[in-house]
């Protein structure tokens, strides 16, 4: 009997059928992925493992098995003794999964005594135990903490050890590194390929990073609209897709090891930073998000920074553009020095929901910077707002939609036509595509490269990615704490890093590749004894 | 929970998610509560009768403040003469003791008061607390500062006993119910002063915030533009709780006898002594109680539906679900993840 | 627990400015206002000669700031009254002289505190109860009738003013049924039985309407605690709807309700005020409701003062419990 059965699942939310007809099976001990896009149904499925839509008002038809539990015919003490014990489940976001008001172990604890009945001391020590099998350091101390004491990181370690708790046959990871950065995510991948090893439980990863599926399964089902596209070994998926939805999914994806297309380099500088430090909090707290840090951007060309969370970069992009006043060092424009806000350097936003007022037109806020430079001519106003429209992908008929009318592609491109609006001659762009979808933003990343060669624009690309930094950048500048730490030619720097620290950051991305993955999981265990 | 594997799953972000937008979707979301739906029908006819309070006294013959000594038996202390308080064809609901004067005229002149005087604190308490709570957001260190001491002191104040000490020193010269109104709204705009600063901040911190700026407009017009109709929200919902905190606030400071006093009528304070009647006269006590009670009940329950309607969360919770943290929040929260890099 | 113990200080400290700020913009309203302040604070009752005096007691004649110094002295350190024939001493804490009655406003205040202690704690302690017992049956018998009927109550419970539950209360309970006597206070030194009996009315009137508050906010933030991803995980591992609510729902509830008791003592001493008035009790509340008829400006002063003193002490404490209650408030 298979690990988990499930034969021709529905699920449905109202008038929207987020599963429909889904089938698949996974044996003991093995891996499968669920990959899809947002929207796929892939998490629900996840939660139809478990029984979590039972009494939500969403209906559910077909059948699953797991475990040996008929999940839709099963009664809900049973099915409590399934959640946790025989299935346990890892979700997304480990701060807010985690209860803020109690010790983590505690928690851990709580949750062996339901399944175990076993005395409050033998579930402490079952927790100390397995936080310490996650790998978290002095896991007696650390077990008296509370969630918001501990790194994201450690904090997925120590869902994975409640997970871990009970012993289960299955794991159920559900975006398991998606809040992570991308040397966390190596690590907690590494450490769920360990466990898996050591234990033989099985593992169902929902994941919409097609990378992190190559790095971890031994099975992928791809789906989309709540159905199967395409299912089979990982290698033959991610290395001969049969169906054409997976090999535009594949390609979409960005590739870390890609070589750029040379571009012709310009020597006119256009925005120049040097010495830039800023300080936020006073007193013992003040600390330095951006520290000394110094760079030129060229007509024409584009300049990716890239770095974790709390590496500094947003700051830096904030003060490129005169939204941040920096606390020392200086900004000059086309050889001149500047302060505050210039017309001539506009940004483009990291979320699509928030950068556009949800009260006013598309068009209006497109209109915007026309306005404010003096345009009183509605006719004119209109006239150029349409052809920005145009020139991004949209159409005329826009102009008096309301954001939420938008899909969060299409809310991108709104904003990169505002920022085009005040014909400026660079854009920082803050993570333009991190909160879209791989396909919606390997066309994102087309137009905003279309739009440099034929206005001449510098752009400034921060991002975390590392694949979509090297795909758009001519130059790269790496990120940490506050400071860059190399910089130079993109090829160079990606393929003959000089800083472990840059070196570690590449070891970490995941590969498509299913035998390039083992090779790096190797490389990283090397760097981690060096 | 379901929300949450809904939100993950519902028309994900590059699908475009229909729905009105503003006013629209704020009837939509209100007139499927039922409650608040009575509620605002309750509320409205209030607000009538205390608009057509000469109307309807003049359609009973009566005002509220003529004596009646023909009507009450001195004998027995003020008792209203004949059944039930004197209810009868030209007193409709009975005449008040002691005084014989007619209680319908007093009690549809009293909605003017109890309504007028909340209505008009609210707006006071709003225009402060608004024009505080946003200097306090945009202003500059020091300013901000300043402003949300004192505005931590006012809440610190107990509203009632400062009411209580300012009625005091004012002379009886002054309206008392404009005094009333004056008092309350002066001092009970300290919530709503913090709720618009933590909104106006909150906002601030927008990326469209930010985008106006790059566009070059100056703060007046962003604030205009980008944060004040982004207030609209809270500002409703926390003036539709105020109101009815009003009506019993100046109900109570009547009852005490310091608030709006006779002649001009009011519900609290014909409740002052209606304890002494309510053998001989129970409508003397019931009616003012009652309106006070349905009157409160009902704007609470609006106020609660408005709540609903306008519900910020709700709209949040649809916006979750791009997955990926935002670099500017880590930056400035505590720096989490950076021990794992070491 | 240093980050703890300099969070307490740095609260304290807060608690010492917002009382100096208080003071200074009490006195200013009542000493600073147009019109002739000695005629007001003695009384309308007062001879030319006594309101002279009445100025030269206030050094009418200072400019503001030396007489608010004056003021502050004699809360620290006390002070001498000429009364025209002798001179009497006001010892620290001194609020002042009721030129009215001839007595020490703090004598004033002191007699009439336990009274009004009496009365709010003991509500306190009911309204939490009441309040917090009836928002977590609600949450935990969530969409079933008898929640529906909680709600219900609870509503018509904050739409209700307290003199109206008040008197309802004492006309259908010692007027109708005759069940306990009309109120009047004693002693609890005198006899603690009596005490209770006869504060057993005031208090319900007090709590039970607070009570609506506290059900309201707790059932609503429990509901708000049980959306979080934190319950998702732990049903998603198996434990139980009790453990649920109880624990970790409750646990979430417990921080918004504690801040609410806070903001609420200000409110309830509104209540207090007319608890007190309606039932007769001889607490603060009634005392300065009098001296607001009569205008008697020291006592008014003085109380406005000491109802502060306790709400900002109130406040603070509350503080300091929210933190110990969600410890991540330190590190903001």
């Amino acid at each position: 009997m298979s690990l988990v059965e499930v034969t021709d699942l529905t699920v449905g939310f109202g008038s929207l059928r987020a599963v429909d007809g889904l089938s698949f099976r996974l044996e003991e001990g093995t891996a499968l992925a669920l990959v899809g896009e947002s929207g796929s149904g892939k998490s629900t499925v996840a939660g139809a493992l478990l029984g979590l839509h039972r009494d939500t008002g969403a209906r559910v038809g077909g059948s699953v098995r797991v475990a040996g539990t008929d999940v839709q015919q099963a009664s809900d003490e049973e099915l409590r003794r399934l959640r946790g014990a025989r299935a346990a489940m890892v979700f997304q976001d480990p701060l807010s999964s985690l209860d803020p008001y109690y010790a983590i172990g505690d928690q851990i604890a709580e949750v062996y005594r339901v399944h175990t009945r076993g005395s409050r001391r033998a579930a402490r020590a079952r927790a100390v135990e397995v936080l310490e099998r996650v790998g978290i350091p002095d896991a007696q101390r650390r077990s008296r903490s509370r969630p918001h004491e501990f790194s994201g990181g450690m904090r997925q370690r120590a869902l994975i050890a409640m997970a871990l708790a009970c012993e289960p046959d299955l794991l159920i990871a559900d975006e398991p590194t998606t809040a992570l950065d991308v040397t966390v995510q190596a690590q907690i991948l590494d450490l769920l390929h360990t466990l898996r090893e050591e234990t033989g439980m099985g593992l169902l990863l929902v994941t919409h990073d097609v990378g992190v599926a190559a790095e971890s399964v031994d099975e992928v089902l791809v789906m989309r609209h709540g159905r199967a596209v395409e299912h089979g070994p990982v290698g033959t998926v991610l290395g001969a897709p049969a169906q054409a939805y997976t090999r535009e999914l594949l390609d979409a994806v960005p590739r870390v090891d890609a070589p750029r297309a040379a571009s012709e380099p310009s020597d006119e500088v256009v925005l120049e930073a040097t010495g830039l430090r800023r300080e936020f909090g006073r007193g013992k707290r003040a600390f330095a998000a951006v520290d000394d840090v110094s760079l030129t951007v060229r007509r024409g060309e584009t300049l990716g920074v890239v770095g974790e969370s709390g590496s500094g970069k947003t700051t830096l992009g904030r003060m490129l553009v005169g939204l941040l006043e920096p606390t020392a060092g200086e900004i000059h424009y086309a050889g001149r020095r500047h302060t505050g806000v210039n017309p001539a350097v506009q940004m483009v936003f990291q979320d699509p929901v928030s950068s556009l007022n949800p009260r006013r037109s598309v068009g209006e806020s497109i209109a915007d910077p026309l306005r404010a430079r003096g345009e009183r001519d509605e006719q004119r106003i209109r006239g150029r707002v349409v052809e920005l429209l145009e020139r991004v992908g949209l159409e005329a008929v826009h102009y008096d939609r309301y954001p939420h009318e938008f899909s969060g592609g299409q809310r991108q491109r709104v904003g990169i036509a505002r920022a085009l609006a005040a014909d400026p001659r660079v854009i920082v762009c803050d993570e333009p595509v991190s909160a879209l979808d791989v396909t919606t933003q390997a066309q994102v990343v087309d137009l905003l490269g279309e739009l440099q060669r034929e206005l001449g624009l510098a752009l400034v690309f921060i991002a975390h990615d590392l694949a979509v930094v090297r795909q758009v950048s001519d130059r790269v500048a790496v990120m940490r704490r506050g400071q860059v730490v190399e910089s130079g030619p993109v090829d160079e720097v990606y393929d003959a890093p000089r800083e472990p620290y840059t070196k570690q950051l590449l070891a970490a991305v995941p590969a498509l590749d299913p035998e390039v993955a083992a090779e790096r999981r190797a490389a990283r265990r090397e760097l981690a004894v060096a | 929970m379901s929300e949450a594997l809904v939100a993950s799953q519902a028309p994900g972000t590059d699908t475009p998610v229909p729905g009105a937008s503003g006013a629209r979707q704020f009837w939509r979301r209100l007139r499927v509560q039922r409650a608040a739906l009575v509620a605002a029908v309750v509320v409205a006819l209030l607000v009538l009768v205390a608009l057509a309070a000469p109307l309807l006294t003049a359609l009973e013959g009566q005002d509220p403040t003529t004596y009646h000594p023909s009507l009450i038996d001195s004998a027995r202390g003020g008792v209203p003469i004949g059944s039930f308080g004197g209810i009868g064809a030209d007193h409709w609901l009975g005449v008040e003791p002691q005084t014989g004067r007619d209680l319908f005229a007093r009690l549809v002149y009293g909605a003017r008061v109890s309504l007028g005087v909340a209505l008009a604190a609210t707006v006071v308490q709003v225009a402060i607390g608004v024009a505080v709570g946003v200097a306090s957001a945009l202003g500059s260190r020091w300013v901000d500062q300043l402003l949300s001491r004192t505005t931590d002191i006012i809440v610190a104040m107990p509203l009632m006993i400062m009411s209580l000490a300012l009625l005091a020193i004012v002379p009886s010269s002054f309206p008392r119910p404009v005094l009333v109104t004056l008092v309350i709204g002066l001092i009970a705009w300290g919530n709503i002063a913090k709720i618009v600063r933590a909104q106006t901040l909150t906002l601030k911190g927008l990326d469209y915030v930010s985008a106006a700026r790059l566009s070059g407009w100056n703060t007046w017009r962003i604030a205009r533009r980008e944060l004040l109709p982004g207030l609209a929200a809270p500002v409703i919902t926390y003036a539709a709780l105020l109101v009815p905190m009003n009506i019993s606030v100046e109900a109570a400071l009547s009852f005490l006898g310091v608030g709006v006093k006779p002649p001009t009528p009011s519900w609290g304070q014909m409740l002052t002594s209606a304890d002494v009647w309510y053998q001989a006269a129970p409508q003397y006590l019931l009616l003012p109680a009652g309106a006070l009670f349905v009157t409160v009940l009902a704007l609470t329950v609006l106020g609660d539906g408005v709540r609903t309607a306008l519900d910020p969360r709700a709209a949040s919770r649809l916006r979750v679900g791009t997955g990926r943290k935002s670099e500017s929040e880590s930056e400035n929260g505590t720096g989490t993840g950076k021990e794992e890099t070491a | 627990m240093s980050g703890f113990g300099g969070f307490v200080l740095r609260r304290a400290l807060g608690m010492v400015v917002t009382l100096l700020a208080i003071s200074v913009i009490v006195y200013v309203v009542f000493y600073a206002t147009p019109g002739n302040v000695a005629q007001i604070t003695c009384g309308p009752r007062c001879s030319p000669e006594q309101v002279h005096q009445v100025a030269e007691q206030l050094k009418l004649g200072d400019p503001l700031y030396l007489r608010y110094w004056h003021f502050l002295e004699g809360l620290f350190v006390g002070q001498d009254y000429s009364t025209g024939t002798s001179v009497a001493h006001c010892s620290a804490p001194c609020l002042g002289l009721s030129y009215q009655s001839d007595q020490q406003v703090m004598d004033i205040i002191l007699t009439k505190l336990p009274v009004s202690l009496s009365l709010v704690l003991g509500a306190m302690v009911l309204w939490l109860l009441l309040g917090i017992g009836t928002g977590v049956l609600s949450a935990w018998r969530r969409g079933r009738i008898s929640e529906r009927l909680l709600t219900a109550l609870t509503l018509a419970g904050t739409a209700t003013p307290v003199f109206v539950i008040g008197l309802v209360l004492m006309i259908v309970v010692c007027g109708e049924l005759q069940l306990l006597p009309f109120p009047q206070y004693v002693n609890f030194g005198d006899d603690p039985e009596q005490w209770a009996w006869n504060l057993l009315l005031p208090w319900l009137s007090l709590a039970l309407i607070e009570a609506a508050a506290f059900a309201r906010l707790t059932r609503a933030s429990m509901l708000e605690t049980l959306a979080e991803d934190h319950i998702r995980t732990f049903r998603a591992y198996g434990v139980g709807e009790r453990s649920i609510v109880g624990r970790h729902a409750l646990r979430g509830a417990l921080a918004p309700v504690i801040a609410l008791n806070a903001n609420n003592v200000g409110s309830a001493v509104g209540g207090a005020v007319l608890t007190e008035t309606l039932f007769g009790l001889p607490g603060i509340g009634q005392e300065l409701v009098h001296a607001v008829k009569v205008v008697d400006l020291p006592v008014v002063v003085g109380m406005v003062l000491v109802v502060g003193f306790f709400v900002v002490i109130a406040n603070a404490v509350a503080d300091v419990l929210y933190a110990v209650a969600d410890r991540r408030v330190v590190l903001a």
